[in-house]
């Protein structure tokens, strides 16, 4: 008995085989996508991009923290990694949890995770699985703080992409979640963070 | 008199059901218009790599298709072939059984759309729950979606804000915001509680056995964080060669989608999570699906099998706002639908009408990311319903036209005797052609002349506006 696979692959072929001739791979460059001006400063320009879609960034915890306060998430979840960086600033005012609980993810106000990356031209930061400490820290709390230096930042969409790895699972983040179902009114925070915002690490 | 179904349709839509349809597609397709030409100079030298990339991927699935599943495999996916949607649905149904797993949260795509994977679940006694915001609302309405990237675009809030009342997910409050965050909070109970998060897939590089999802709300996300298993269907047109292609694909997507530069979130998913991540599937399945794609590989309009869906064909098509989603009574609405739903169908005949319900403005191709040439496809189609000797009802005869427009002398004649259109009344014209169309619209004065000498004298008009022109 032949399989599905089989038979799909087959008729694919027989279809195939018979055409004259078949459309070659174009020959293009990828800048012909780019946006990026030649010379931008990338994290100046990342900061822009990311500004342009809603998200936030902080060069310091100082300022993070104080918009933090102002807005009253005074409690979350942190990557036990970033504990001492971001205690240091945050406590004791705000509290820090290094162990998400399942059982009560409406109690996170934010969650604090390490970004893998960034992309200067979209304003887009990339979560990787290997760097995000928990999947669930990054994305049901209302806010998600990320953690990137300067260094981390690509200049374009080709570049990250060519820069993958072999990580599973690769977020890229543009903004913070949104939808436009109901009449087309744009509403931020429908499954994911309502606000997304980057600190700018200092190695 | 006989009219065409996709007329009769129009005729029993809800005004303020039309009235959105036609400004959320207006809005959209200035937003496009908006984010392509502000970034690139020549954005139609984009969307014919993009095209040129997709039709050497669909001419070459005989090798890219191994060489996906080659890596998908390495990459630790199980990879399984669907002929049909039963056959799809019922792989699901029966990695789920082996599971032991009865809740599902489910990601919007298309192809699941195509098999009815949610109704064939719950026939099963499984819980399926969709979670973009739209799809969800289509199904506790049990309804369907009329846009392939905005499903309710044919409700309102007040519709919604019954359905969640209706639903006890709160007192009526038809705030949009209100609903979205009511939504959040029920639909991440049911995120929580589900073994299976099911999804599809926007592109498959075969380079590297990636799978890419695309979404704004950040529900697949969501589908794939506190689940075990992840199981994803995935038509097998959906390839691209590289990792590089993406850039092109991206780009273009967001931009023709929504106006976005990126969509919020893109996943690059290429197996069950990693070792040290504590969230997320263990274990993860990949269906290709068929459902008579060789076949509409086989036809002569296997270009249509370039399409990422967009909807940006759609959009901007005017018998699509006129209509809605819904006039071409299949998963895919508009210019798109129009050409795939027939070629799709079991009996082409069920859906040959479709290909007729356009003008051929060609505002479609014009704006497909991908280039597809859908008016040609059209006129493929009606030719192969003449060919098969398929007659749809309301098709008005057009052979008195054809008459006069094959013989010079006769069409001259008409042309000079035109302007006795003006004193005559339009609604004795015994045209049937014209009969049907006149019952919607106006005729403009009759200039008596050829098109081309009115064209030369015509009063100067204003340079001005109409974005679309540029485009070409
Ligand atoms: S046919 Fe082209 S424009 Fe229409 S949905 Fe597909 S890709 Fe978009």
């Amino acid at each position: 008995m032949s399989t599905h696979r089989d038979v799909i692959l087959g008729k694919v072929k027989k279809t195939l085989e018979a055409l004259p001739k078949r459309a070659e791979y174009p020959d293009y460059d990828t800048e012909a996508v780019i946006t990026i001006p030649e010379d931008a400063d990338l994290w100046e320009h990342f900061k822009t991009a990311m500004q342009a879609v809603n998200g936030k960034v902080y060069d310091t915890l100082v300022e993070l923290k104080k918009w933090m306060i102002e807005n009253e998430y005074l409690s979350g979840y942190c990557d036990p990694d970033l504990l001492d960086v971001f205690s240091r600033e945050l406590s004791p005012e705000i509290k820090l949890e290094t162990t998400y609980d399942r059982d009560r993810i409406d109690t996170y106000q934010f969650g604090i995770t390490r970004a893998s990356g960034a992309i200067a031209e979209s304003g887009t930061i990339i979560l990787k699985d290997k760097d995000t400490s928990s999947r669930l820290g990054s994305l049901t709390p209302w806010v998600h703080i990320t953690a990137l230096r300067p260094d981390e930042v690509y200049r374009d969409i080709p570049t990250a992409l060519d820069q993958l790895g072999d990580d599973p699972n690769i977020i890229w983040v543009t903004g913070p979640s949104k939808t436009a179902d109901i009449e087309g009114i744009l509403i931020e925070g429908v499954h994911g963070p309502g606000e997304q915002i980057c600190l700018r690490l200092d190695s | 008199m006989s009219v065409q179904p996709i007329d009769r349709y129009v005729e029993r839509i809800a005004p303020d059901v039309q009235t959105a349809v036609m400004e959320n597609s207006i809005t959209a397709t200035q937003k496009r218009h908006d984010a392509l030409f502000g970034d690139y100079e020549d954005p139609d030298k984009i969307r014919r790599i993009a095209g040129a990339i997709k039709q050497h991927t669909v001419e070459h699935l005989d090798r890219y298709l191994p060489q996906a599943e080659e890596k998908l495999k390495a990459n630790g996916v199980k990879v399984h072939w669907a002929s049909d949607g039963e056959e799809a649905n019922r792989i699901v149904f029966e990695i789920m059984r082996s599971k032991k797993a009865t809740k599902v949260v489910k990601s919007k795509s298309m192809v699941s759309e195509e098999t009815e994977l949610g109704h064939y679940l719950e026939e099963r006694g499984m819980e399926c729950v969709e979670t973009d915001l739209g799809e969800y609302i289509v199904q506790i309405d049990n309804d369907h979606p009329s846009h392939i990237v905005k499903p309710i675009i044919h409700k309102n809030r007040q519709d919604v804000a019954r359905s969640f009342e209706r639903e006890g997910l709160g007192e009526y409050n038809d705030d949009p915001e209100v609903i979205t965050h009511r939504a959040r909070k029920h639909l991440r109970g049911k995120y929580m509680e589900a073994d299976v998060g099911i999804t599809g897939a926007n592109f498959v590089s075969a380079e590297s056995g990636r799978m890419l999802l695309i979404t704004n709300e950040g529900n697949s996300r969501f589908c794939l964080a506190p689940t075990k298993v992840h199981i994803a269907m995935v038509g097998i047109e959906k390839l691209v060669p590289k990792d590089r292609d993406l850039s092109v694909m991206l780009n273009l997507l967001a931009r023709s989608a929504t106006g976005q530069r990126l969509t919020v979130y893109t996943e690059f998913i290429s197996g069950p999570k990693s070792a040290a991540q504590p969230d997320g599937p263990e274990e993860m399945h990949l269906i290709f699906l068929d459902n008579r794609r060789t076949q509409v590989l086989e036809s002569d309009c296997r270009e249509i099998l370039r399409c990422i869906r967009c909807g940006a064909c759609m959009n901007v098509c005017p018998v699509y706002r006129q209509a809605s989603g819904f006039a071409y009574r299949s998963v895919y609405p508009g210019p798109l639908g129009a050409v795939l739903s027939p070629l799709l169908a079991s009996k082409f005949a069920d859906y040959a009408d479709l290909p007729k319900a356009s003008s051929l403005c060609g505002a479609c191709n014009e704006v497909c990311p991908v280039d597809i040439p859908i008016p040609d496809l059209l006129l493929r189609l009606r030719d192969k319903a003449k060919v098969e000797g398929i007659k749809s009802p309301g098709t008005p005869p057009m052979g008195m036209w054809a008459t006069m427009a094959s013989k010079p002398v006769l069409w001259k004649t008409a042309l000079s005797a035109g302007k006795m259109m003006d004193f005559f009344p339009k609604s004795m014209i015994p045209v049937p052609a014209f009969q049907a169309w006149y019952k919607k619209k106006d005729l403009p004065e009759w200039h008596g002349k050829r098109f081309r000498s009115w064209m030369a004298n015509r009063p100067n008009p204003k340079k001005n506006d109409q974005p679309e022109a540029s485009e070409k």
